[in-house]
């Protein structure tokens, strides 16, 4: 939801930023308000993971110039849980596995990480239960889940549901979801979307990063922007989506190669 | 001793084609005969007369042998001078000890069927087997033989004998644990066996450990060293386990001695037609650690599961060298060995599993994944595949690898500090054996045990 008025969650300015020596990221302007959700959209290869993977602090990706401001705070001074902990969710596109760490350690040591950051008392593992039990309800999962290893031979939409999972428990200012319809089938589609949707709210923003226009069907988008090279070529709002649902991305990227 | 013999020979001999390298190879040979001599002088002179002729066999064999050294193909990478550098005593006044000092290992399902042997010598005060069905004998070795005439078929007769460690432990044998389940019958409480070092002396300590479990029968024993006091002892331990025709033997073998000790130990399996073995074997102490795990498959349809975890640290050794022997067809066997590795410790693993003609249809896996916490830790893992049989389904891998990055790093992006992500990560690779363990308590301490250590 657009509200003029609304703080600004984050800021990126400018933002270059190499891998392994090549710039990937080639002067990214994005700026989000408090209550919105954006899509950011592009062709494969374009950047959106590296994009994502630098807002969480990924230490492979080298920041070479510009800035980010997240909260009123600069974004790049932070450490990857220091983010975390004041509000940054990056849902992967490829969660990884942790066989031997239980899903319900894992979730309860990450979120009582969050709250030892904001001064909270730690949940020990009765009060977590009662927690991660409700917010297992919002996405349909069972609680076989929790004993199960983190994401340990999960299918690829068990996986996708688990990142939804952790945001609910860690209710971030800003959720970054990287490709989170990919791998969906369409009942665990509308699963994962309502959560996010139940989890969006005037306080927060989300920031999806999707290839396919189908997730917007589910999500509604305030801002679309359009992404290639490294960079965003056009912002729009939801309409943008199905202009490039029938014309394909070339149009905006030959206009934009001057 | 031999060394003379070999010197009044007529051949040319080293000393007269280059007299300083045989000088200083009869040097190393004398001492290292010489130290194992002086080994066997320390065992304690009264023995159990079913006992004897066993033990001077045992002895005659020592005699023939020395102290491996770096030259001997199985001790490649372990190196024993440390252990010769050090002048063992033998346990003259066993320590008594209270339940107070032991309490903290003792576990609650074995209440009353433990037995507690401290610096290798059993403690009955300590021992309680009154929780075991009737006809099931646990007890102190050297005093059963007079209810059970038949152990001395079994007792030093597992093949591997003749190995020096082994030999040296039979050449100095006065007593140990049996553990004799009667055929059918199923134990559901865990026999635990504890090994108590007091760590008060640089002791040389060689507990012994018999298993019989007969046809039929199902029995769970944790073989579990632990020690009060860091100090240089010196363990050689050696375990021998029957099973008898469709039997089951659950053995989880921990191994905490102190981090100057040196700890040597032998398990040697024999399974019958049908038999199932499932072993995990935990190694946490030892300056010098080294495990001969052997297991030989003597029947068809046999099933053996080795799990094996060392976790070493400072500038520590554990090595562990396994062998599964098949010998008859449609055998299966399943072993994953993990190692972690951190500061500058030496991490060796040797799997060998031999398969020969006969042994068709053997299905066999081996795994060896491997954890280096540090870059001057060190890894050799060497897999020792012997396969003649031509039907057979025989799998290998080995991994060495550090904590990945990508996981460290999704592990902060869910708010924990790099430092504790490493440590999570450790915890999991260590505690996928652990929580392979069925004794409830067991396994929780162990778990709890590598948590602190992660989390110290
Ligand atoms: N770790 C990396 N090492 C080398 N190249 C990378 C790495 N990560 C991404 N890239 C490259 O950066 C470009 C953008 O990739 P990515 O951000 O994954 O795109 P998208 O998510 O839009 O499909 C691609 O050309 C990819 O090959
Ligand atoms: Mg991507």
């Amino acid at each position: 939801m657009i509200n003029p008025n609304a703080s600004t969650i984050l800021s990126v300015k400018n933002l270059t930023a190499n891998v392994d020596g090549t710039q990937i990221i080639k002067g990214l302007n994005l700026e989000i308000k408090s209550g919105e959700i954006h899509a950011i959209m592009g062709p494969n290869g374009s950047g959106k993971s590296t994009f994502s993977k630098i807002l969480a602090g990924h230490p492979a990706y080298e920041v070479t110039s510009g800035e980010i401001m997240f909260m009123g705070q600069n974004l790049l001074d932070l450490d990857p849980e220091e983010r975390s902990r004041s509000g940054i969710f990056l849902a992967f596109q490829y969660p990884l596995e942790i066989p031997g760490v239980s899903n319900r350690d894992f979730l309860r040591v990450s979120c009582n990480a969050k709250r030892k950051h904001e001064s909270l008392e730690e949940l020990d593992p009765m009060d977590f239960d009662d927690l991660v039990y409700e917010k297992l309800e919002l996405l349909k999962m069972d609680s076989e889940f929790l004993d199960r290893g983190v994401n340990e031979g999960f299918s690829g939409g068990e996986k996708k549901r688990n990142e939804i999972l952790q945001m609910a428990l860690l209710e971030p200012k800003l959720g970054v979801l990287d490709e989170i319809d990919s791998g969906l089938d369409i009942d665990a589609l509308r699963v994962v979307s309502s959560g996010v949707n139940a989890l969006s709210n005037e306080n927060n923003a989300m920031l999806l990063v999707t290839h396919y226009q189908r997730l917007l069907d589910y999500i509604t988008p305030d801002y679309i922007h359009v992404m290639a090279e490294g960079r965003i070529l056009q912002t729009g709002t939801k309409e943008l989506a199905l202009e490039l649902e029938a014309k394909g991305y070339d149009w905006i990227l030959e206009g934009a190669t001057v | 001793m031999s060394i003379e013999v070999k010197l009044q020979g007529h051949e040319l001999t080293d000393a007269e084609v280059n007299p300083t390298i045989a000088a200083s190879k009869a040097q190393i040979k004398v001492d290292r005969t010489a130290y194992l001599t002086d080994l066997v002088k320390l065992r304690n002179p009264e023995i159990p007369d079913w006992m004897q002729q066993t033990r001077d066999h045992a002895s005659a064999i020592v005699q023939e042998l020395a102290i491996p050294s770096s030259r001997d193909e199985d001790w490649r990478f372990t190196d024993l001078s440390a252990l010769l550098a050090t002048q063992f005593k033998s346990v003259t006044e066993p320590s008594a000890l209270g339940f107070e000092q032991i309490k903290s290992y003792m576990l609650p399902e074995s209440v009353n069927s433990r037995l507690v042997f401290v610096d290798g010598v059993y403690a009955a005060d300590l021992s309680a087997v009154d929780d075991l069905p009737e006809d099931t004998l646990v007890g102190s070795l050297a005093q059963v033989q007079e209810f059970l005439p038949q152990v001395s078929d079994y007792f030093a007769k597992q093949p591997g004998g003749e190995e020096v460690f082994t030999a040296l432990n039979t050449s100095s044998v006065i007593d140990g644990a049996i553990v004799w389940i009667p055929k059918d019958q199923i134990v559901n409480t865990p026999v635990h066996l504890l090994f108590v070092a007091t760590g008060t002396a640089e002791f040389l300590i060689q507990p012994r450990v018999l298993i019989i479990a007969g046809s039929g029968s199902d029995v769970t024993v944790v073989e579990d060293y632990v020690t009060l006091n860091d100090r240089a002892y010196c363990t050689n331990s050696v375990a021998e386990i029957q099973v008898d025709n469709n039997a089951k033997v659950n053995h989880i073998r921990i191994q905490r001695d102190s981090k100057s000790a040196f700890h040597i130990g032998k398990t040697a399996v024999s399974q019958a037609r049908d038999g199932q073995y499932s072993g995990i074997a935990v190694n946490f102490g030892g300056a010098i650690a080294r495990h001969n795990w052997e297991i030989y498959s003597n029947g068809e349809q046999t099933h053996s599961q080795l799990l094996g975890l060392s976790w070493i640290t400072d500038d520590r050794t554990s090595d562990t060298h396994s062998l599964i022997a098949f010998s008859k067809p449609h055998c299966t066997a399943n072993q994953i060995n993990k190692c972690i590795a951190d500061d500058k410790s030496h991490g060796i693993f040797n799997g060998r599993i031999c398969v020969p003609k006969l042994a068709q249809q053997t299905d066999a896996k081996q795994l060896s994944r491997s954890l280096l916490l540090s870059p001057k830790a060190r890894i050799d893992t060497k897999p020792q595949l012997e396969i003649v049989a031509d039907n057979v389904k025989c799998a290998h891998g080995a991994t060495v690898s550090q904590l990945e990055d990508d996981a460290v790093f999704y592990l902060q992006s869910r708010g924990i500090d790099s430092e504790s992500a490493r440590k999570l990560l450790t915890y999991a690779f260590a505690t996928e054996v652990i929580n392979e363990i069925k004794v409830d308590s067991l396994r929780t301490k162990l778990q709890e045990m590598v948590r602190s250590v992660t989390e110290a």
